[in-house]
């Protein structure tokens, strides 16, 4: 395996692969460094050898931190150990191009995975990494989806879960959590409040918080979405991608994915444009960006993007450094621009998606508006979450006929689209 | 002015392995310097030269960032809490 050891971001210094994240020189955050010089060379060869791997990420097993490799032999759909996440749908979006015009938009639906958001890479990786190093509860600090992707894993893996979210989350997400048999905390509190109490209990318990003492192995996980994105697009980078932003972990590692795979010559070409997305409610990032500054100041949200909203990104400065390096940006939008883009998207290409692709798709809308996306460009955009998760956000945005069943009835009550 | 400072496990062996420090002062500034004559090491490790928090260092006040508050000249009451953890989690 080619994972070789922790090193902060910050100051470069060395840690070993263990569960730690943070630098105790410096506070910087830690990051996984791997050796790739044995395998570097024939690009056929190792193409090859990840088209020949399972059909879930862990075809990309050497450019994760796991020390063992895959957990076990695994498909798409099905596995022997664990939940097998990823190789979801690249779909193109013609009719939503159209929308906008533009002429080649790609949707990548990772609402497409076990628990129905791209969460399920991340902790994947996590979890795995946590068994590797013997730890037997897994935990997390979550705004929905980690939540739940941590429970599922946790009933798969026969491990035990202690799961933490702010109180007032969406009700299908705290459903779609506790179903699991997972230990499932409401804190009274925002996100960053559970994010505080959570970093606090890290120190205390001897638990795998997989976005906390995790976190260098979790935000790994994230690099298979560009990995999936470039071999379905055969073994190209788009041109530009549009992400949301929360933490800013999945936006600046998706990014890393590229570089990757294009420093081992596996791709060819520039980053694609990298652009953010974020709610009005909860923009830390997109103000700072707005505003030329390289920190974010911290805001407490307010947006119907709860999956998004967290008023302070650990990896904020690095989110903006990659949006002014990449040529991209970081842009917010309204709760009703992400409500009207979640129909936008369902009515153009069939995906309902949740708040979060709200967010993403309205950006992606907006940029098109502005005349900032070449009609050339291949454009990405990056669908993380599902729309049965938060349905309030459409509620009320269409009409239902209700009629007697007959025919004079249907012909007297509903408006036909007349075919000529 | 008596003030409770919860230290995070990766600064405690900077420290003396302390997990907290009673401290005196009127601002959170204040609180601070007191900890870095204390345990001089951690004055590197949680501020910049030019004196402000690094910014991967959090300090709470009684649970709330002191950022939504008045900052390093947030005034402290006797028996406050200030919490200093690491801010690259989550998410
Ligand atoms: C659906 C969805 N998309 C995107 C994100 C952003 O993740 P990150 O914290 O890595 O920026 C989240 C995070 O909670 C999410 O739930
Ligand atoms: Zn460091």
């Amino acid at each position: 395996m080619a994972v070789s050891h922790l090193q902060c971001k910050e100051c470069k210094a060395e840690y070993p692969l263990e569960a730690l994240y943070v630098c105790d020189q410096c506070f910087g955050p830690l990051e996984v460094v791997y050796d790739h010089s044995a395998s570097t060379g024939d690009v056929a060869e190792l193409r090859r050898r990840i088209q020949g791997g399972p059909q879930n990420i862990w075809r990309y097993a050497d450019f994760l931190p796991l020390a063992g490799g895959p957990p076990g032999p695994s498909g798409r759909l099905a596995s022997r150990v664990g939940l097998p996440a990823g190789c979801t749908p690249l779909i193109r979006a013609d009719r939503l191009a159209e929308r906008l015009g533009l002429r080649e938009v790609w949707v990548k639906n990772d609402a497409a995975n076990p628990t129905h958001s791209f969460k399920d890479r991340v902790v994947s990786v996590a979890v795995t990494r946590a068994r590797e190093l013997g730890f037997e509860t897994i935990a997390c600090a979550s705004t929905g989806n980690l939540a739940n992707s941590v429970a599922a894993h946790g009933a798969a893996l026969g491990m035990d879960s202690y799961v933490f979210i702010p109180a007032d989350l969406e009700e299908q997400k705290i459903l779609a959590t506790g179903i699991y048999g997972t230990n499932l905390v409401g804190v009274e509190g925002n996100y960053d409040d559970v994010n505080r109490l959570c970093t606090e209990l890290c120190a205390e318990r001897e638990w795998a918080f997989v976005n906390i003492n995790l976190r260098p192995y979790y935000a790994e996980g994230s690099k298979t979405l560009a990995f999936e994105i470039a071999e379905q697009l055969g073994w190209e980078l788009p041109d530009r991608c549009i992400v949301p932003v929360a933490s800013g972990s999945l936006f600046t590692k998706i990014a890393r994915g590229f570089e990757e795979w294009t420093e081992l010559g596996l791709l060819d070409g520039e980053l694609p444009r990298m652009n953010g997305a974020q709610a009005e409610g909860c923009s830390p990032v997109a103000s700072a960006y707005a505003a030329g500054a390289d920190v974010c100041r911290p805001v407490k949200p307010s947006t119907i993007a709860k999956s998004l909203a967290i008023g302070n990104p650990a990896d904020g400065p690095y989110a903006l450094d990659l949006a002014r390096r990449s040529g991209g940006g970081v842009d917010a939008v309204s709760d009703d621009e992400i409500r009207a883009a979640i129909k936008l998207l369902a009515e153009t290409t069939g995906v309902f998606t949740e708040t979060a692709g709200g967010v993403t798709t309205a950006v992606l809308a907006k940029l098109a508006a502005r005349g900032e996306i070449d009609p050339d460009e291949r454009v990405v955009l990056v669908i993380t979450g599902e729309g049965l998760k938060t349905l309030d956000a459409v509620r009320g945005t269409f009409e239902t006929r209700t009629i007697a069943p007959s025919v004079e009835a249907f012909e007297a009550g509903v408006r036909q689209t007349v075919s000529v | 002015m008596s003030v409770t400072v919860k230290i995070p496990t990766q600064l405690r062996a900077a420290a003396g392995g302390e997990a907290e420090a009673s401290l005196d002062g009127a601002t959170v500034q204040e609180v601070l310097d007191g900890l870095f004559d204390r345990f001089e090491e951690l004055r590197a490790r949680i501020s910049d030269e030019d004196g402000s928090l690094r910014r991967f260092v959090n300090v709470y006040l009684a649970g709330e960032d002191i950022r939504f508050l008045d900052g390093l000249a947030t005034p402290v009451k006797d028996g406050s809490e200030l919490t200093i953890l690491p801010a690259v989690a989550g998410g």
